[in-house]
């Protein structure tokens, strides 16, 4: 049963993380420990990334026997500041992979882990200030806003009416929503509605059905994330106006791409947001340690559109997102 | 004395709900079209069945922190045994009666939990269910690998006519409320257990030498409230035949808010099933008018909720003071 296997994996991943502390100090070989803090699984796309870390981890220690890792996942901003903490005083790591809970609380503890020399990679929330991450690798939520706005500049007549669900409201958010906008500039579609769905399959549930009761005509949904285009199918199904609208979602669920590769009328088309942006982080960071590939810079993860041709590629049937 | 409770402290609430009402038909021609009403209503469904028990549990002097991750739990629980008695029972009337049975089952067993901590091991009912709520919550989340626990797809198109369909027009969620909240409101009024709460309530020490079963009264609510949970979710799995980490947040406090807007005392001692229901009523409504009217800037919804939701309470808090109550 899969709940037994990830229970095994973290075991055994926590017992040869412990192991690597006390063995690191009496090894002969140089052995490097990357400690690794992201934010818990409490929704679909941070189960997914929490998926792909732990996958990440396990085939990079296989692979590079020099190369130890510490996860630690963080319900709060506050938490995510202790792990650091700890990961210093306690595991003595070398390098830190870091997907920032919020910017502003993390900034000083990430700065001070850059300060005592080790190499720092920022994962898709940009700290406060500039300079302290060696390398910085995220998502472009301007593209991802960009992308579903040309599909639907493309795709519907000038007069077309949409909706829109907006997400929690931040600041990743509003870049998403406003260069969403620029791209339908000037096409003639209307915007009817926005609201938060905030990421939640009931919350955008809840709002679609509104929607549907407040606009006769509705001819696009652009969901804005996978676990929001699910509440939305389930409100229009209960309408009965299946046939009436399609949906963009946005992230890259596994559901969701399995109904473009069965080219569902309903999701013509979806924009990726890959959780697993941070096996690239990982990756990248481990080259540092094993290799003289220069790493260091910016690493922008482009969002592409998931069309039925190329939805094979962006498929992973055993994560859980 | 009928006329004189009728007349005051009731009115607060209710007479919030009228006025938002009125807003809601004034704002919005589809407010009042019975698509729009059967949303509002099969929404508050889940929110209202947990509500009422709920209202024992405040009732009796104690509060329950955990049922939205209870709920989340359940659902967890319910979908597994479900996908995983598929292979033997098949999809059918079996598979869908085996999967609400799981779910009153784990629903009574997490109220014992809660009550028996609360009773038998005396802590604080905010603290044994702060630990508990924070337990269903990583619970789920375990048993969702992170991410979401999907019922098979035939399964639940089998099941699906359970949230949807209905007799006459009114959907299962809506009847099923409805029923609770007359349960309720006959539970408080007119039983032995009803009157029991409400002495525990006002003054345990007075209730056991009237030789009232405090202990045993005490976890009856919670129990009850448990297998009420585990009813909403019986009725929530069909809606969107899934569950995650995300499932049933906050529903806690929603369910906590719309006991003491409906007229029942936090602290105890008096309990009001159909103000209850009023006060659920009430937030689901605020929650749709502002989607049906665009209002204000959508970053201002949990203001206005927290002001209707304060009002509601002073109205009544004012009137109910005058009365002596």
């Amino acid at each position: 049963m899969k709940r037994r296997e990830f229970f095994g994996a973290t075991a055994a991943m926590a017992v040869t993380a412990g192991l690597a502390a006390t063995t690191a100090a009496v090894a002969q070989d140089q052995t490097y420990t990357i400690g690794v803090s992201i934010p818990s699984a409490t929704h679909g796309f941070m189960g997914g990334l929490n998926w792909h870390a732990q996958e990440t981890i396990k085939r990079l220690e296989a692979t590079y026997p020099q190369l130890k890792f510490v996860l630690a996942t963080a319900g709060e901003a506050g938490k995510q500041v202790n792990d650091l903490e700890d990961m210093m005083a306690t595991r003595n790591i070398d390098g830190l992979v870091v997907l920032p809970f919020e910017s502003e609380p993390l900034t000083g503890p990430v700065k001070a882990v850059k300060d005592a020399g080790k190499w720092v990679t920022v994962v898709d929330r940009g700290l406060a200030i500039d300079g302290v991450e060696d390398l910085y690798v995220a998502g472009d939520n301007t593209a991802f806003g960009r992308v579903a706005g040309d599909y639907f500049k493309a795709n519907l007549p000038s007069g077309a009416k949409i909706v829109v669900l907006r997400g929690i409201p931040t600041t990743l958010d509003n870049e998403r929503v406003d260069a969403f906008q620029k791209a339908i500039e000037g096409s003639g579609i209307e915007i009817l509605d926005m609201q938060h769905g905030n990421w939640n399959r009931d919350d955008a549930f809840t709002v679609m059905q509104d929607y549907l009761s407040k606009y006769p005509q509705i001819d696009a949904v652009w969901a804005a994330d996978d676990d929001m285009a699910m509440g939305v199918t389930e409100a229009i199904a209960q309408a009965g106006r299946t046939d009436e609208m399609w949906i963009i979602g946005g992230a890259g669920m596994k559901e969701i791409v399995k109904r473009i590769m069965d080219k569902d009328p309903q999701f013509p088309v979806d924009v990726t947001y890959p959780p697993a942006l941070i096996s690239a982080a990982i990756e990248m960071t481990a080259l540092r340690f094993v290799s003289d590939t220069p790493v260091y810079g910016r690493f922008i993860i482009g969002s592409t559109l998931i069309t039925p041709e190329n939805a094979e590629r962006f498929y992973y049937p055993d994560s859980p997102f | 004395m009928l006329k004189g409770r009728l007349s005051l402290s009731t009115l607060g609430p209710l007479a919030a709900l009228l006025v938002l009402i009125a807003l809601g038909a004034f704002l919005n021609s589809n407010f009042l079209s019975s698509g729009n009403i059967t949303n509002v209503l099969a929404r508050s469904a889940f929110i209202g069945m947990i509500a009422v028990g709920m209202t024992f549990v405040i009732t009796s002097g104690g509060l329950d922190l955990s049922v939205g991750s209870m709920a989340a739990f359940i659902a967890g629980m319910m979908i597994l045994a479900m996908n995983a008695m598929l292979p033997t029972l098949g999809i059918g009337v079996p598979l869908v009666l085996a999967g609400m049975a799981v779910a009153l089952i784990v629903g009574v067993l997490a109220g014992l939990t809660n009550g028996l901590l609360v009773t038998r091991a005396r802590i604080e009912p905010f603290i044994v269910t702060l630990g508990t709520m924070g337990i269903f919550r990583s619970l789920v989340t375990w048993l969702a690998d992170g991410g979401t626990i999907s019922l098979d797809f035939e399964a639940r198109q089998f099941y699906r006519p359970v949230y949807y369909d209905g007799i006459f027009g009114i959907t299962w969620p809506i009847i099923t409320f409805a029923l609770v909240a007359v349960a309720g409101q006959v539970a408080m009024r007119h039983t032995r257990f009803g009157r029991y709460c409400e002495a525990i309530g006002s003054n345990d020490k007075v209730a056991r030498y009237s030789a009232v079963k405090v202990e045993w009264v005490r976890l009856m609510t919670y129990v009850m409230l448990g297998m009420l949970v585990g009813l909403a979710t019986i009725l929530y799995v069909p809606r969107l035949g899934s569950a995650s980490g995300s499932t049933g947040v906050l529903w806690e406090l929603e369910a906590i808010a719309a006991v003491i807007i409906g007229g029942t005392a936090l602290k105890g001692g008096y309990g009001r099933v159909w103000g209850t229901v009023v006060g659920v009523l009430i937030l689901s409504l605020i929650d749709n008018i502002l989607n049906l009217a665009d209002l204000v800037s959508p970053y201002l919804n949990g203001a206005i909720q927290g002001v209707i939701i304060v009002l509601a309470v002073v109205l009544q808090r004012g009137k109910s003071s005058a009365e002596g109550r």
